[in-house]
């Protein structure tokens, strides 16, 4: 591996770490954002169409 | 303290079950394969520039619009479309939001099954692969490659039980909804996928140079063909058209290289491709942006769907820019570090060299895990991981078929999944009886899980920002967010995003369809993917799978323009009064 290749890699895996790290911190940091932030996991409100 | 440390646990739940939604087979087989193909270096920059340019700004306009056709009682992306543009033909663009994350469905799910049965077969002992001979020979009987139909028996070492396992399990999970089980799977699956992810890298990371005959295959070099910048080759002074060039890694590799050449009297010369050289190729743009789409989802017609379910000031900036870094963390830092290393180590970057995606978790990765002490623990552990990486991905692709029939028909989620149910059930059938050189698959993935994303996602972005409006889509945007969208966003979603896509898009069509070699601009043969389908090389397997996508989408049609809501939806009107 040469430098050049391992700052990519540092730079690479730094950035993302960074970003995602950030992102939890901000999350956690901001009244009542866990409320309010969704990915495409949760269960849908149709599912008591149903119940 | 007690309430305090379970807030906090409760919340970073909440994170986990956002980055499990994001994580797919992208992450681990897609992208570690796609990077050493094209060079670390140069495949990072057109990868970190399609990621700002393409795969941000489409995510939040995604989001957003999903958000405001929810705020009108539209859930799917025929009615987000027609909600939003207001015009007859909308709601049949949309259905493409449909066609694509149901026929996607159709083979994940097939994939996710090769990967809960080679994790059972490595725990329970079964999998012992000596040579690359037998670990392509396992591959082909376990998916029915050999043949169409060969995957039809009940075996443990065949894809059937397992693919009717796995279907069960996310249909019994989408069905019920199990009292939160769709968010428990991500809240427990991310966390123990984080884990069994760092519990392989650090084993990856040890493994130094597992044959001491051949030093030269170890993990640094494997770093190195994953991540240099600059590629060194050795290759024919006059190469004929079979003759591809040969990479070298590490400063004693390369000293070899440089004998070896100084011997061949001239026939061999060895060449060092920078950095710029390369980034001159647009297949490494084309490849670093479908890669983009496919990992973050962009273009799938689901992110649409879930956003819709959103309340009016939920974050869609944050909840985009985390499940978008998530999918990024477990890509670079995860799958980037894992698979391309380990393989180095075993088999030389020769071994590895033209394997991407299936072909080197599947193929290559198998016989790596044969060999390592412990192989069999940390080859379930990998498969496994796979697993529950892809069946976060899987559930969600069903949510919007589920969405549009609920919809279009007017009809509560039962009737729906029922439906939706049928129809996947006897379109999986098909993939899976249609086996012999995994041609269905091929060719649902090339014509929908690529050539229709692109489609879907320039619509997307050219309807955020011109139909809808910058100004009106940034409103929409920050209602509720946390954080702003940057400044230099609004010229990107405007100008500059859609001239990218327009332009790769353009790029693709000659080099994959029309068959251009984009290096050299000599006209090449038309790509088999159309040669399948018309004229003398014509495959039946492939022609009735674009069949099947093209009765999909007229069944679809049909249900679409017979569709009260979307009438509604398309003068603006709320879905109900």
């Amino acid at each position: 591996m040469t430098s050049a290749g391992l700052l990519v890699m540092l730079l690479s895996v730094g950035t993302v770490v960074i970003l995602f790290s950030w992102c939890i911190w901000k999350v956690l940091t901001t009244p009542q954002e866990t409320e309010k932030i969704h990915g495409t996991e949760f269960e849908t409100p149709d599912i008591e169409s149903d119940k | 303290m007690s309430q305090k440390k379970e807030a906090w646990g409760s919340r970073l739940g909440v994170i986990m079950a956002v980055a499990g939604s994001a994580v797919g087979l992208g992450n681990f087989l897609r992208f570690p394969g796609l990077a050493a193909q094209y060079g670390g270096g140069a495949f990072m920059l057109a990868y970190a520039i399609s990621f700002l340019i393409i795969g941000l700004p489409i995510g939040w306009a995604e989001w957003a619009m999903g958000r405001y056709a929810g705020q009108l009682g539209y859930n799917s992306a025929p009615g987000a479309f027609a909600a939003i543009m207001r015009n007859r033909w909308a709601k049949f663009i949309g259905i493409i939001g449909v066609i694509v994350p149901v026929v996607i469905y159709l083979y994940y799910v097939i994939i996710e099954s090769w990967c809960i049965g080679y994790a059972v077969n490595f725990w329970s002992g079964n999998l012992h692969l000596k040579d690359a001979t037998e670990t392509v020979g396992y591959f082909a009987k376990f998916t029915g490659a050999t043949g169409d139909a060969a995957a039809m028996s009940f075996s443990g070492d065949v894809a059937l039980p397992w693919l009717l396992g796995v279907f069960v399990f996310n249909f019994y999970l989408i069905y019920r909804g199990l009292s939160g089980g769709i968010e428990k799977m991500c809240k427990i699956g991310m966390p123990l996928l984080i884990v069994l992810a760092l519990l392989l890298l650090g084993r990856v990371l040890t493994l130094g140079a597992p044959d001491a005959s051949r030093p030269h295959d170890n993990v640094v070099n494997g770093l190195g063909y994953l991540w240099n910048p600059t590629k060194v080759q050795v290759v024919k002074a006059q190469p004929g058209p079979d003759d591809k060039p040969r990479e070298v890694v590490g400063a004693a590799a390369i000293e070899s290289a440089k004998s070896e050449v100084a011997a061949s009297g001239g026939t061999l010369v060895l060449r060092e491709v920078g950095v710029f050289e390369q980034l001159a190729n647009p297949s490494l743009w084309l490849a670093a942006a479908g890669q983009i789409f496919f990992s973050l989802s962009v273009g799938f017609g689901v992110i649409i769907v879930y956003a819709s379910y959103m309340k009016k000031n939920d974050d869609v900036v944050l909840s985009g820019l985390t499940a978008s870094s998530a999918n990024e963390f477990c890509e670079v830092a995860l799958g980037g570090l894992i698979t391309v290393p380990a393989a180095v180590a075993f088999l030389g970057v020769a071994g590895v060299a033209g394997q991407a995606g299936v072909g080197l978790g599947f193929k290559i990765l198998p016989l790596v895990f044969s060999k390592m002490p412990a192989g069999a623990f940390f080859g379930g552990a990998f498969f496994f991981m796979l697993f529950l990486a892809a069946v976060t991905s899987s559930i969600s692709m069903l949510q919007p078929g589920i969405a549009f029939v609920e919809e279009a028909l007017n009809v509560g989620r039962r009737a729906s999944v029922t439906i939706l149910g049928l129809l996947t059930t006897f379109g999986t059938g098909f993939v899976l009886y249609f086996t012999g050189d995994l041609k269905a698959l091929d060719t649902l993935d090339f014509w929908v899980g690529t050539f229709l994303i692109f489609v879907l996602a320039t619509i997307q972005i050219i309807v955020f920002g011109w139909k809808w409006g910058i100004d009106k889509g940034f409103a929409e945007l920050h209602q509720g967010a946390a954080i702003r969208v940057p400044w230099i966003f609004r010229p990107i979603i405007k100008w500059i995003c859609p001239a990218f896509l327009l332009f790769i898009f353009a790029m693709w069509l000659l080099k994959e369809i029309f068959g251009f070699d984009l290096a050299t601009g000599a006209a090449g043969p038309v790509s088999y993917y159309v040669t399948d389908l018309f004229g003398d090389k014509a495959s039946k397997a492939a022609q009735l799978s674009v069949a099947l996508v093209m009765a999909i989408f007229v069944f679809f049609g049909l249900m679409t323009g017979r569709s009260q809501a979307y009438a509604r939806a398309e003068k603006g009107l709320p879905k109900h009064d």
